[in-house]
């Protein structure tokens, strides 16, 4: 690397992907070489920066300045004036928050700023298809360092006194966990990591995978350190094109290092690690139910106990952790116990990544501490609500858990305090909504997911989860009737208590929770016919106000002719016609057009 | 030992119980749909759940072992609400034709619903609806009256150890069904019926030639005799006339049968069956007496032997008789006849 002068990093994850990003990196490489600065400049696929929303991202390092929307036809010009001339172009800098302050460099953001990255650390910063990048990074000196100096038991009690919790999901001590496996009779025990990442809208596994793929893998080799297993598998969605062959080629190098295999370090420690593909189903992102996928069994739940760590895969004391779990390892080996705590809370030490998404300005990844408010994370680091909107509430957890509301956003998130309000951290989907979302329908559609994923192995989640979306879909059809609610009420309470697994379990807590919150919602719809989000098609409808200027704008956007009138005269709308798209109220100039 | 206390009242039993075979020892009636012993359980029906103190959830009690000090209560408010609530679930999925169904009188869904005075589910929705199956020369399977108990299939698999069924499909569309979803003539099915043993309810019901009411017959426990194992099954017999076949619980087919034993019984009541010996006069078989007909192969065993030597003389014996019957025939050949030449048509 001679003689490189500068870098330039363009995100790699899969979303940048889509955004032709190939083709701009063959462009910008093809100019680069044009203007002569082929042995100066080096053109770096990146993990994804976690800002999705801004993408394709280009960071210019050694300046750090930060490009965002970038084109295949912006190329000539950051070559020419930036590369070759150092002139910053302040046409494609990242905005930042809402267009207020302009920001040249990645960490001087908002968003960045507000962040802690353990788990994101590498993630954008390193190459992942290169291991000596990784290594270059500290990379692989943990697993070192607890093959040459540590015993299994002392790994043990550092995860379990650095208080690390599962991220999959349940928040489950880490360290007891990995004590129980530990302590199992077992001729062969194994190592799991939960790549399956079902939760709509979570994608933190992923851009860990695509952008550190080697802190999972070390992270691996040392929980089988750890519980004296020398075999992993990586449960990963086959969806995830880009992760797998990330991790395929980091394995492969790994394996060439001598980081796994025999004997690694020297130490008579053997570890290998190998992919299973799941073909995304929610499901197997059960533990239970992913060890029997991984044996080649139908993708079904089975008892528990006995739990994995004592009986799992085949058999064997197992222990499944989460991606994002993983990734915090090698630090907390190399930083120690009191590092790890002074992050977060003393019950949920370090941080969580959370996904933005829904009615946020900023949608992507973020990396705070646990313990960090609600309001933090929507306003200064999510930017808030986007068009002058209302915030009305997020729901955390994906379909397994339920909305929060403004009255709870100075309400510090770890996964206590979730589940005092009827939530869940789950993996860490955050959705955010606004005055416009009906949360009748935002109930509905998580149990619209439930219902297609659900196994079908027992009785209160097969049929029980189908009826309560029948039932969600007639209250928001405008068909409600009032014992409607009470056997609601009474199928979430007994798909609660009965059903065999997390996932029908949780199930009904989207539905509990905003009956909680917004009973009234639900009331309107059944007992006035009316959607005060103004969202159930079924339940609203358009007029055209008398003082109608006749201009007939409407007219022409109407897809389905529902509107009519002389120019220059009254218009009405035909409800019988009208599919309530909106695209009239859009359109009139004289704000003439009211929705009720 | 493990003592707990079930619905208040102190108890000991072996540590690896599970809260069923607990209460199943103290006579505490709790329904399932899904439980057979014989097969490892699943827990899908969710009926025999219970409550435990100290659990958040309620906990099936045909997987669940006992612990010191469990506190459980079979039929607490909480656990009748729920058991009824899966019981509307069930039937609010099920035709409810149980006036024609075969299955009415021998149903675990009727019976239930019965016990815990579910009339009706109180749902409108979707409804399984799927072709019957009748490619089986033996059974029918009509689908749509499935619980999805698994027990077919744990059967199948676990007892038979033939793999026919598996689960096709997720969530509410789950079915039971044969590989690539074809009809069950079409897999590898031996029609042993054993999954229409353990269906609770009509979805996998037998060929009927008769029509009758399972109160209208009356049970007679025997052996089958197409071979030796001894299986012990309950012949259904209505107005004297044997109109199906149960597997019963013997000690060496343990509710298992063949296609043989739980279908094959239309002999019995077959006009050309034969009931007396025949014996050949003139060239025509002339019906005769059992003395008749044993004095005549005495007299014939007797003559050959004086004319030819007494190996010329072999006996050769069914696989459809016991064991026992089998010894006899051999003690007869050598120690009352005097030959070593006997066989059994199973060496075949
Ligand atoms: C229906 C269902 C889906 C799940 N999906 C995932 C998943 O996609 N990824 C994951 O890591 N954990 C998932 N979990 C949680 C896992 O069962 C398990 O608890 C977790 O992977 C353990 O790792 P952790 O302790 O590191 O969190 C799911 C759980 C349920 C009930
Ligand atoms: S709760 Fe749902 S997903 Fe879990 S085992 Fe039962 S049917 Fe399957
Ligand atoms: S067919 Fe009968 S035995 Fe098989 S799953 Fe359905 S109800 Fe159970």
């Amino acid at each position: 690397m001679d003689g490189i002068k500068s870098y330039v990093l363009i995100c790699g994850g899969a979303n940048c992907t889509s955004a032709h990003k190939d083709e701009i990196v063959k462009k910008m490489k093809g100019k680069i070489k044009e203007v002569g600065l082929k042995t100066e400049v080096q053109v770096l696929p990146k993990g994804c920066f976690g800002l999705c929303e801004e993408g394709p991202i280009f960071v210019v390092y050694p300046e750090g300045v930060f490009y965002s929307h970038v084109q295949a036809s912006d190329i000539n010009e950051i070559v020419v004036e930036h590369l070759l001339n150092g002139r910053i172009v302040d046409r494609l800098l990242y905005k930042g928050i809402v267009g207020k302050n302009i920001v040249t460099s990645l960490n001087d953001s908002k968003i960045y700023k507000k962040q802690t990255r353990i788990v994101l650390k590498n993630c954008g910063v390193i190459n992942p298809e290169n291991i000596d990048e990784y290594i270059a990074y500290d990379g692989y000196m943990a697993l070192g360092k607890v093959l040459t100096e540590m015993t299994s038991e002392e790994v043990v009690e550092v995860i379990r006194k650095s208080g690390l919790r599962g991220r999959g999901g349940g928040g489950f001590p880490t360290g007891l966990k990995w004590s129980f496996a530990a302590k199992a009779e077992g001729k062969q025990k194994y190592v799991l990591c939960n790549a399956d990442e079902g939760d709509p809208g979570a994608f933190m596994d992923r851009s860990v995978l695509e952008g550190d793929p080697h802190s999972v893998i070390e992270a691996m080799a040392i929980a089988g350190y750890a519980i004296g297993g020398s075999q992993g598998y990586i449960y990963i969605r086959a969806e995830y094109p880009l992760a797998i062959k990330r991790l395929e080629i980091a394995i492969e190098q790994a394996r060439e290092y001598g980081l796994l295999g025999e004997n690694i370090f020297d130490s008579g420690f053997n570890f290998d690690v190998e992919l299973r593909l799941g073909a995304g189903a929610f499901i197997c992102g059960e533990e239970t139910a992913l060890i029997a996928s991984i044996e080649g069994e139908r993708g079904m739940p089975r008892n528990k106990p006995p739990f994995p760590a004592i009986k799992g895969l085949w058999g064997m004391p197992t222990i499944l952790n989460n991606v994002e779990t993983y990734a915090n390892i090698s630090q907390i080996i190399l930083k120690g116990v009191d590092w790890f705590r002074s992050i977060g809370t003393e019950k949920s030490p370090g941080t969580k990544v959370f996904a933005l998404g829904g009615k946020i300005s900023n949608t992507g990844l973020v990396e705070i501490p646990i313990g960090t408010k609600l309001r933090e994370i929507i306003f200064d680091i999510g930017g808030g609500i986007p068009n002058g909107k209302e915030f009305k509430a997020v729901q955390t957890g994906g379909p397994s858990g339920g909305c929060i509301t403004s009255d709870h956003l100075d309400v510090e998130i770890d996964y206590e305090t979730l589940i005092e309000l009827g939530s869940m951290m789950g993996s860490g989907g955050m959705i955010v909504m606004d005055e416009d979302n009906c949360m009748v329908d935002i109930a509905r559609f998580f149990l619209d997911f439930t219902v297609d994923e659900s196994c079908g192995k027992c009785t209160p989640c097969r049929e029980g989860t189908k009826r309560m979306l029948e039932i969600l879909e007639k209250i928001t059809t405008g068909n409600g009737e009032a014992e409607d609610l009470v056997k609601l009420e009474r199928l979430a309470y007994v798909i609660k208590d009965t059903s065999l697994c997390g996932l029908g379990q949780t199930a009904p807590n989207p539905v509990l929770s905003t009956l909680k919150y917004y009973e009234d919602e639900y009331k309107a719809h059944v007992f006035e016919n009316r959607c005060p989000a103004g969202y159930c098609h079924e339940l609203i409808q358009y007029f055209v106000a008398d003082d109608c200027k006749g201009c007939s704008k409407c007219v022409s956007v109407c897809p389905v002719g529902a509107i009519s009138g002389v120019i220059k005269q009254q218009h009405t709308i035909d409800d019988d016609k009208c599919i309530k798209c909106g695209e009239c109220l859009e359109i009139c100039p004289f704000d003439i057009i009211i929705k009720k | 030992m493990v003592k707990i206390t079930i619905n208040g009242v102190k108890v000991e039993f072996p540590k690896k119980f599970t809260i069923l075979q607990a209460c199943r020892e103290l006579k505490i009636d709790i329904p399932t749909l899904c439980y057979d012993e014989r097969v490892k359980p699943q827990s899908t029906c969710r009926l025999c759940v219970v409550e435990v103190e100290g659990m958040r959830n309620l906990r099936p009690s045909c997987s669940t072992q006992i612990d010191e000090d469990m506190k459980i209560y079979t039929h607490s408010d909480r656990v009748i609400e729920a058991r009824k609530e899966i019981l509307r679930l069930l039937i609010a999925n099920h035709p409810l034709d149980c006036l024609t169904c075969e299955k009415a009188g021998d149903c675990k869904l009727q019976d239930y619903c019965y016990e815990y005075d579910v009339k009706e589910s109180g749902f409108v929705g979707a409804k399984k609806n799927y072709l019957i199956d009748d490619s089986n020369p033996f059974y029918i399977r009509d689908m749509s009256k499935c619980i999805m108990c698994g027990n077919c299939v744990r059967v199948c698999s676990e007892l038979q150890g033939k793999n026919i069924l598996g689960l096709i499909g997720r969530g509410f569309e789950t079915t039971v069904g044969a590989g690539f979803e074809t009809q069950i003539d079409y897999s590898a099915c031996v029609s042993c019926g054993n999954c229409v043993s353990v269906c609770p309810v009509g979805a996998i019901m037998p060929k009927s030639k008769e029509k009758f009411r399972r109160w209208e017959i009356e049970k007679v426990r025997t052996t089958c005799s197409y071979c030796g194992v001894g299986c012990q099954i309950d012949l259904l017999v209505k107005d004297d006339k044997v109109v199906g076949v149960d597997a019963a619980d013997g000690p060496s087919n343990e509710g298992l049968l063949c296609v043989k034993g739980k279908f094959g019984f239309d002999f019995i009541n077959h006009p050309d069956r034969l009931k007396k010996p025949l014996i050949r006069k003139k060239g025509e078989l002339v019906e005769s007496t059992w003395e008749e007909a044993y004095d005549l192969i005495a007299s014939k065993i007797n003559e050959t032997k004086k004319r030819h030597g007494v190996d010329t003389i072999a006996g050769f014996a069914s696989a459809r008789c016991s064991n026992e019957e089998n010894y006899l025939f051999q003690k007869l050949f050598r120690a009352g006849i005097g030959t070593n030449n006997v066989d059994h048509c199973a060496r075949l």
